[in-house]
């Protein structure tokens, strides 16, 4: 039997086993029980660890904004998201006529079940992983495209055209900033020489973040943008389209978008996490897989810490610069990292690879891919400097009508001609 | 019969169904959604032959990009999403005669196949691992001997493709 530090889940898995198979139960069964156990805890607690995220996001987001944040239940206003609970359980369901029913319906499951699909893949620590699967990698992709295809689902379900016009936006930011994030993820698969998420970190004996730092900053970008938040979140800009797809929803519903929001931007974090900053690796990891996890905690929320930083700091993108910056700039800067990368890197392991031992070779890949990495980033800020345009110009001039000559003009003679008058110009 | 190939029977029977509702559903975006369903389960079926890597990508591609892509045009072009067209093709007997020839062929490639008839298990056994078989995937479509020509063949219709999308989506120009 294994030792429960060195093997928890090895060990818990054995004791159940031995247990149901004393009461008598047939061991196909057995394995099935408890691998639906698994299955319902692991998200469960993906859930319930919300209730503790949106307390810490709403805490922080009101001391940046010289708020005090939750502070009336419980200690620190811990308990707030328990009240906000009660009330949100307590609400009516309201079913708006004219929705699609299923679509409508579906869509806040999909929104909550795509992030929690993404859990299934994560290594938690050594040997805590849901599924050790080969391609876990494309499989966190994938369940992305589930959120997508919710958001899709509510914005055509919710019959109202706000909520078009929100999944409109989603999904044209969503499938957008898709392809840059894709692509930079690419680059830790590469390095690792493995799509398996377990493998990329055990293969991180230096964190990713030195040998990629570019791809790095994309992959956060892009996150950010994944999760349609600040300042992403065009998508729902109360000032222009209300609330964007979850208008028609109320009550349990709006929740569960809510909880999918909170959990996916935390989601998003561990995956940085676990593909830049080396996931679960630690001291002592090996002996004590639990601490693992704790590791891979701190990791998450030093990631998550910066991203609300980034939501509250930054005002909102206009869809165009959105547009922009992801096909003119991320885009264009991932693809030529995955070439940079793998060119620099190959050819550094076939020049010296032979004539120093691992942990120099190390070394040397990673001094060359950071000096790679700064030059490429130092290149793009300089064409960037180059070749920004002015955010603002001058269409054309004040038209008659609004200057104050005009009004006190004779109504028989309106054809006046004026000089335009423009606002940067010093009028001779 | 084994547990397994009742799940792949359900799923498949599932697949066929939401195959035939795409093109019988009265709206256009009903029909849209059943075409992610019928996508959804041609992945569940790869994920029941135990093959992670092609449910993954049927998902990315197909689910994630593709059915999305569809679902957009269809909102974007329609300007009642309501409403019912009409529902018969007047080519529809050379399609329904195309596709009865097409089914026929492969039923028909596909059983002079050796393996047609051998059992998964059997298949199984000398199957690489999964990781391996995706190296594999990777070389072939990059080595000369195997794949390469049609992938860039590919690769160059893609661009086509693109080039002609921003020509068309930038207007007439003299």
């Amino acid at each position: 039997m294994p030792n429960f530090w060195t093997d928890p889940i090895g060990f818990l898995t054995q004791w159940l086993t031995a247990l149901l198979i004393g009461w008598g139960v047939a061991p196909e069964v057995v394995n099935f029980s408890l691998s639906l156990l698994g299955a319902i805890v692991l998200p469960l607690m993906a859930m319930l660890f919300v209730i503790f995220l949106i307390w810490y996001e709403r805490k922080l987001y009101g001391r940046m904004q010289d708020r005090l944040g939750p502070n009336r239940v419980g200690p620190w206003g811990i308990f707030q998201t328990f009240a906000d609970m009660g009330k949100i359980f307590t609400k009516e369901v309201i079913t708006p006529t004219g929705v699609d029913l299923v679509p409508y319906n579906l869509a806040p499951i999909l929104a909550v079940g795509s992030v929690l699909m993404a859990w299934s893949v994560m290594p938690l620590s050594v040997n805590i992983v849901g599924v050790n699967l080969s391609v876990g990698l494309l499989l966190v992709i994938a369940a992305g495209g589930f959120g997508e295809l919710g958001i899709m689902m509510a914005g055509w379900g919710s019959n109202n055209k706000y909520a078009l016009l929100g999944g409109f936006r989603a999904v044209a930011l969503l499938i957008s900033y898709e392809i840059p994030m894709v692509i930079a993820m690419l680059i830790p698969a590469m390095l690792a020489g493995s799509l398996n998420l377990t493998e990329i970190v055990a293969n991180q004996d230096v964190p990713f973040i030195l040998m990629a730092p570019v791809a790095a900053l994309i992959f956060f970008i892009t996150q950010v943008a994944e999760t349609a938040r600040a300042p992403f979140d065009l998508t729902e800009a109360e000032s222009e389209i209300v609330a964007g797809v979850n208008i028609e929803y109320s009550g349990l519903k709006f929740g569960m978008f809510y909880v999918g929001e909170f959990l996916h931007a935390f989601t998003a974090s561990m995956l940085f996490a676990t593909l830049f900053l080396g996931g679960y690796r630690g001291p002592f990891v090996e002996q004590f897989p639990l601490i693992g996890i704790v590791y891979l905690l701190i990791k998450t929320f030093f990631v998550y810490f910066f991203s609300i930083l980034f939501r509250g700091g930054l005002p909102r993108f206009r869809i165009d610069q959105m547009l922009n910056l992801n096909w003119k700039i991320l885009a264009p800067l991932s693809l030529a990292m995955v070439f940079i990368t793998a060119l620099v890197d190959k050819t550094a392991v076939q020049l010296i690879g032979g004539q120093l031992d691992s942990t120099m070779l190390l070394v040397v890949r990673t001094v060359l891919l950071l000096a790679v990495n700064g030059v490429v980033f130092w290149v793009v800020t300089r064409l960037m400097e180059i070749n920004i345009k002015p955010a603002r110009r001058v269409v054309s001039g004040a038209r008659p009508v609004a200057t104050p000559g005009v009004s006190q003009q004779s109504p028989e003679d309106p054809q006046v001609p004026q000089e335009p008058q423009v606002p940067g110009e010093v009028s001779a | 019969m084994a547990p397994l190939q009742i799940v792949f029977l359900i799923l498949g029977l599932a697949t066929i169904i939401s195959a035939v509702m795409v093109v019988t559903a009265r709206r256009i975006m009903h029909a849209a959604l059943w075409l992610v369903l019928t996508l959804l389960g041609v992945a569940a079926l790869f994920a029941t032959l135990e093959n992670g890597f092609f449910t993954a990508v049927q998902v990315v591609v197909y689910v994630g990009a593709i059915a999305i892509l569809i679902i957009f045009a269809v909102m974007l072009t329609r300007r009642d999403l309501q409403d019912t067209p009409q529902q018969s093709n007047p080519n529809s007997g050379i399609v329904a005669v195309i596709a009865l020839a097409v089914t026929g062929g492969l039923i028909y490639g596909l059983s002079t196949w050796q393996n047609f008839s051998a059992s998964r298990s059997a298949m199984m056994t000398n199957a690489a691992a999964e990781g391996e078989r995706i190296v594999d995937l990777g070389l072939a479509l990059v080595s000369p001997d195997a794949f390469a020509i049609p992938f860039e063949v590919a690769s160059v219709l893609l661009i086509g493709a693109l080039i002609g999308a921003i020509y068309v989506a930038s207007g007439q120009r003299e």
